[in-house]
């Protein structure tokens, strides 16, 4: 849901970072809080249990500047992978505008990729919205694991499970180095500003 | 849930009406808010002193969670979500069907008050933006 301040000439939008567990979203929000500046970032906001597993959100509030004349407010979420959290992602996707999916290249979380993808669809359904509506890009995250002895999946492997219907854009990522880190939140903010200004002809 | 548009006249009309309810009744903070957890209006003078997206981002969160856990219990919704603290206090309530009103008062204002003239916003304010 976002909020056009005509008054003031703001649009803020909501992106969340959606993926299973420690698939690394909290990693790609800490990374950005950390590179960007004081003036365009506000304070970073994480509910996390002891074990530093996201419980409920990270939040991270971002000012990209100016388009067509309106101030761009971004807020940046990520939901908590864990499957048992299924009530409380639901709860972080209302009013969303825009989405990245983050996948693991870990072999072992093969299926939990797939499984979380899914349970994206159904929540999104339970709040009436499509992925055809929503502005949607993949993330494959942990690039740095495939040179190394871990067994990872391919590229192909990943595109096959989550980008047959999809087909979008993805990036390769290695969120703990920064990796396709910017290159992914550049393309999700142009999509969803694009999109919410073009459903309020604003451009 | 369809976005909001905010018009300078609508802010204008609903800033007063929450001054004029609250904020002179001895009310230190209100915060307007939709579900999504974006501010729609601040008032109050400790507003630039607080971390007020933290907070909105928060209260939208903490009132989604109570609306899911009414439901569980086979409530519908509560009516009301009330934190009480030594000094201070925040009370949350739904404004029409997609806005969210967070109030924060200290020990100088009652409870009751605040339902009654929180209830009586809820009118107004819905009525100003459109009810949809
Ligand atoms: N090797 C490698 N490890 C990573 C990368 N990104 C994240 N990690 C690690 O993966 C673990 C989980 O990362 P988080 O960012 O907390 O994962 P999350 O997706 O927020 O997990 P939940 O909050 O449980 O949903 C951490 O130990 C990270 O350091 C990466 O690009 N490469
Ligand atoms: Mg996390």
């Amino acid at each position: 849901m976002a909020l056009i301040n005509l008054s003031k000439r703001e649009i803020h939008c909501k992106i969340v970072y959606y993926g299973p567990g420690r698939c690394g979203k909290t990693t790609n929000l800490l990374y950005i809080y950390n590179a960007m500046n004081n003036k365009a970032r506000g304070k970073m906001l994480t509910i996390e249990t002891k074990g530093e597993r996201t419980l409920f959100f990270d939040l991270l509030p971002l000012n990209l500047g100016k388009i067509n004349g309106f101030d761009i407010r971004i807020q940046l979420y990520t939901v908590p992978g864990q499957t048992i959290y299924k009530a409380t992602r639901k709860l972080v996707l209302k009013g969303v505008d825009g989405l990245v999916f983050v996948a693991d290249y870990l072999k072992v979380r093969h299926e939990k990729n797939i499984e979380s993808l899914q349970d994206l669809h159904r929540n999104l359904l339970e709040h009436n919205l499509t992925l055809e509506e929503i502005p949607i890009i993949l993330q494959f995250n942990k690039c740095d694991l495939v040179p190394t002895p871990i067994p990872t999946l391919t590229e192909e492997e990943l595109e096959t499970d989550l980008n047959r219907e999809l087909k979008t854009k993805i990036f390769e990522a290695a969120a703990t180095k920064g990796i396709g880190v910017f290159e992914t939140l550049k393309e999700i903010s142009k999509r969803t500003v694009h999109y919410v200004a073009t459903k309020h002809l604003l451009t | 849930m369809a976005d909001l548009v905010l018009t300078a006249s609508v802010l204008k009309e609903t800033k007063i009406q929450i001054e004029n309810t609250l904020i002179k009744a001895g009310v230190n903070t209100v915060l307007l808010i939709d579900e999504a957890g974006n501010i729609v209006v601040a008032c109050g003078h400790k507003i630039n002193n607080m971390d007020t997206t933290s907070l909105a981002a928060l209260a939208a969160a903490n009132f989604g969670a109570a609306s899911q856990i009414a439901k569980l219990i086979g409530e519908d919704d509560f009516a009301l979500l009330f934190h009480k603290g030594k000094k201070g206090s925040i009370h949350v309530a739904r404004i029409g069907t997609d806005l969210i009103l967070v109030t924060i008062f200290g020990d100088n204002v009652s409870l009751g008050l605040i339902r009654l003239r929180v209830a009586q916003l809820a009118r107004t304010i819905g009525k100003a933006f459109g009810q949809k």
